[in-house]
């Protein structure tokens, strides 16, 4: 079903210039299977289990046994632990003061079922749920009231493809028992090691669920790794850990997360993505967040990459009331590239903290970093970077660009580029743009017969093209009609 | 009828327009000349309702209507297009993406994908524009004459009742110069045009009802073709 799905999409796009609400229609249809036992609840085996609020040994040794992980991860986590309660937060970047440690709840079975119920998902939610025509069922998962969708069924035939040439997709939790071996060389090891920050060390410590993808030499995978299972509540847990290797000279794309607003009750996302690049590999890593109002999400996504390897990254951010997110590229071979398109939708309430970091450790490495920024209704913005040049990275050329626009008089864009660089022999630009609408522009769109608000939208999905064009269309119609929805009522 | 009944129009707080009126029918051309910097695209933007000129005197009105301070939209809605003498640039828009959602805004009407790009297509073609254009962003990097099609593109797709063209014949090419005459012309058939022109050139491929000459934002002279003609032969200087 898949492949066929696949080819009508390609098809669409082939005689369609653009995406838009039509479009979505037509996806969806597709997408979304009518056969409704995909969502029939994944296995119901697992005791239920829901820890008490707060962080302990007790509760760490407890998840632990429950995945019946080797003692190698244990301890691993034990010492996360131990630095976590010594290491202070961070005092730069949004304020964090709200965060409440103690008054979260670090593990929940994904099956455990959480007790409340679909009136206690916030109104707004189901809002948006409608407005972005959600199925039903969908909506109930991403409410995290319903049941898992179990996206197994209908991914399972790509899987047995896969496995044959030798490329594994699994949950986190499940590879750990099946390559421990490569987990444990690569598992918060070279890349994100366990000390690298306060909110990398909880995550070492409670991390839950995930993904894991290895791609053996020379192997491409053709499509996206991603839409069949984006539903799976254990990859969209709090505390999930990503870890893709991209053996020498092999190609993959990878899509997480996804654009429809995911309720969590609990206020902290701290995940955790490892990208390994070998020689000559791409890897291309596209995520879209929006996780409800009421969270801070404190990522750290990183990518080791090797000699001529290439890294994509492309990050969505329109969810949390706090996010603090710099995906990172560390160029360590020769030739190595990195390419960063970011884009953050800061509204009421909302400070989107994000940028992007590449360390230029090798000679002739390029970076290209593109930040892009929306804020509106009083929301904040801010750009946050770094590139880094070191000594040995002669030759190394690095373009930053930061495009912000904002929308009205109470919101706020903000830039803090840092570059360093050690070595003389090398390029490193930066370029800034704040704008608004112009008014020649909403002008000429409402002579057309648009609405000043389907103006303001059309024109900021502009905008954000060079982002959604970039993602499966599927991905992309919701992406674009979610920002629609939050330009609504930038009318003053 | 679009009637102007003596109009004031002010940009950055300078009079620019200081009493203009002029009747546009069905069916007919009416010509608008005059000096650079009379105030020609003031007028049209002003009528249209930019928010850079203000109307502080004076009627607009549609079929004995007011719509003077209508919003630029709802202008649209009731028939009224703008050819602009300089339309920006709508980065990351696609041509087909715009025009598709432009039609389904004034005709009220969700315009399916497939049948408005094949409609699309048909009337590219007719223009002689590439139908590589439609999958470009609006204006984005669109020489002076590519931006002048796409007009008149709009105009045979939107089929307003009536057309404000602010120097729609300028930058064209002799071959392009002919398609867009002539498009002006057929398109007069079944509605009123104000044709802002600095050239005669147009004038041969298509004869204005009326000719107006607009100097320091008041009419200074009206006639037939042949006004436009001394004009070609003497220019302003003697007009007033
Ligand atoms: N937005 C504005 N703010 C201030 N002054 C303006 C503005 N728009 C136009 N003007 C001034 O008003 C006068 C008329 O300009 P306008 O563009 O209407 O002339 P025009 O007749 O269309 O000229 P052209 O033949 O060169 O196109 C000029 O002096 C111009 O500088
Ligand atoms: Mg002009």
């Amino acid at each position: 079903m898949a492949f066929f799905t696949v080819n009508a999409l390609d098809l669409l796009r082939y005689v369609s210039y653009h995406i838009d609400a039509y479009l979505y229609d037509i996806a969806r249809s597709i997408m979304i299977p009518d056969d409704t036992s995909v969502y029939d609840k994944a296995d119901t085996a697992h005791e239920r289990y829901r820890a008490g609020f707060g962080v302990s040994e007790d509760l760490i040794r407890e998840i632990s046994r429950q995945k019946n992980e080797p003692v190698w991860m244990l301890e691993k986590r034990l010492r996360a632990f131990a630095l976590f309660l010594e290491t202070p937060l961070p005092q730069w970047g949004p304020d964090l003061s709200g965060l409440d440690l103690n008054k979260i709840t670090y593990f929940v079975r994904p099956d455990a079922g959480e007790s409340k119920s679909w009136e206690d998902v916030p109104e707004d939610i189901k809002r948006t749920f409608d407005r972005l025509g959600i199925p039903e069922a969908e909506r109930t998962s991403l409410g995290g009231v319903g049941a898992q969708y179990d996206s197994d069924v209908v991914y399972h035939n790509i899987k047995d493809e896969w496995a044959r040439q030798g490329v594994v997709f699994e949950n986190m939790d499940t590879a750990v028992q099946n390559y421990p071996d490569l987990i444990r060389k690569h598992f918060m090891t070279s890349c994100v090691p366990i000390n690298d920050h306060k909110f990398a060390m909880l995550h070492a410590a409670v991390w839950s669920g995930g993904t894991f993808i290895y791609v053996p030499p020379g192997i491409k995978v053709l499509f996206p790794l991603q839409a069949y299972f984006r539903m799976n509540a254990e990859r969209g847990g709090q505390f999930e850990h990503t870890l893709i290797i991209a053996d020498k000279g092999s190609e993959v794309s990878y899509i997480e997360g996804c654009s429809a607003p995911r309720y969590m009750t609990s206020a902290l996302h701290a995940g955790c993505v490892e990208l390994f690049v070998g020689e000559g590999a791409t890897i291309r890593y596209s995520s879209i967040e929006n996780w409800s109002l009421n969270t801070y999400n404190l990522n750290t996504k990183r990518a080791l990459v090797e000699k001529n390897g290439t890294i994509e990254w492309i990050n969505g951010n329109m969810g949390s009331g706090t996010t603090m997110l710099y995906p990172c590229s560390i160029l360590v071979g020769e030739g190595a590239r990195s390419e960063s398109l970011g884009i953050a939708v800061a509204g009421p309430g909302q400070h989107q903290d994000t940028g992007a970091k590449v360390i230029h450790v090798a000679p002739r490495t390029r970076s290209i970093i593109r930040a892009k920024s929306i804020s509106r209704g009083g929301g904040v913005a801010s750009y946050r970077g770094l590139v880094r040049v070191g000594k040995r990275a002669d030759e190394t050329i690095s373009h930053v660009t930061c495009d912000a626009l904002i929308l009205d008089g109470a919101s706020q864009s903000h830039t803090y580029p840092f570059i360093k660089t050690e070595n003389t022999n090398s390029e490193v630009s930066h370029e800034a743009r704040t704008g608004r609408i112009g008014d020649d522009e909403l002008f000429y769109a409402m002579s057309r017969g648009l609405s000043e608000e389907r103006a303001i939208q059309m024109i900021v999905g502009g905008f954000v093209e060079e982002v959604s064009k970039k993602l499966p269309l599927e991905y992309a119609v919701e992406f674009n009609r979610l920002i629609d929805l939050q330009m609504e009522g930038a009318v003053a | 009828m679009l009637e102007i009944k003596d109009l004031h129009i002010v940009a950055d707080g300078k009079e620019i327009i200081r009493g203009v009126s002029l009747r546009i029918q069905k069916g007919r051309i009416v010509a608008l000349m005059g000096p650079n910097g009379s105030g020609k695209s003031s007028l049209v933007n002003g009528i249209m309702g930019h928010p850079h000129y203000a109307i502080t005197q004076g009627h607009i009105l549609l079929h004995d209507k007011d719509i003077t301070h209508m919003p630029p939209h709802e202008k649209a809605r009731n028939g009224i297009f703008l050819s602009m003498q300089h339309a920006p640039a709508l980065p990351g828009i696609t041509v087909s993406s715009f025009l598709r959602n432009a039609c389904s805004a004034l005709t009220g009407k969700t315009l399916p994908v497939l049948s408005f790009q094949n409609m699309l297509e048909i009337e590219m073609k007719k223009l002689g524009i590439d139908i590589e254009m439609a999958g470009r962003h609006v204006n984005e990097g669109f020489s002076g004459g590519e931006k002048k099609r796409l007009d008149a593109l709009q105009l045979v797709l939107f089929k307003p009742q009536f057309a404000l063209l602010d120097e729609t014949d300028a930058g064209l090419d002799i071959d392009a110069l002919k398609i867009v005459a002539e498009t002006i012309k057929q398109a007069s058939a079944v509605m009123g045009i104000l044709l802002i022109t600095h050239y005669t050139r147009i004038l041969n491929y298509l004869t204005p009802d009326e000719v107006h000459v607009l100097q320091d934002g008041i009419i200074t002279r009206s006639g037939g073709k042949e006004l436009a003609e001394e004009i070609e032969k003497q220019g302003y200087k003697n007009e007033r």
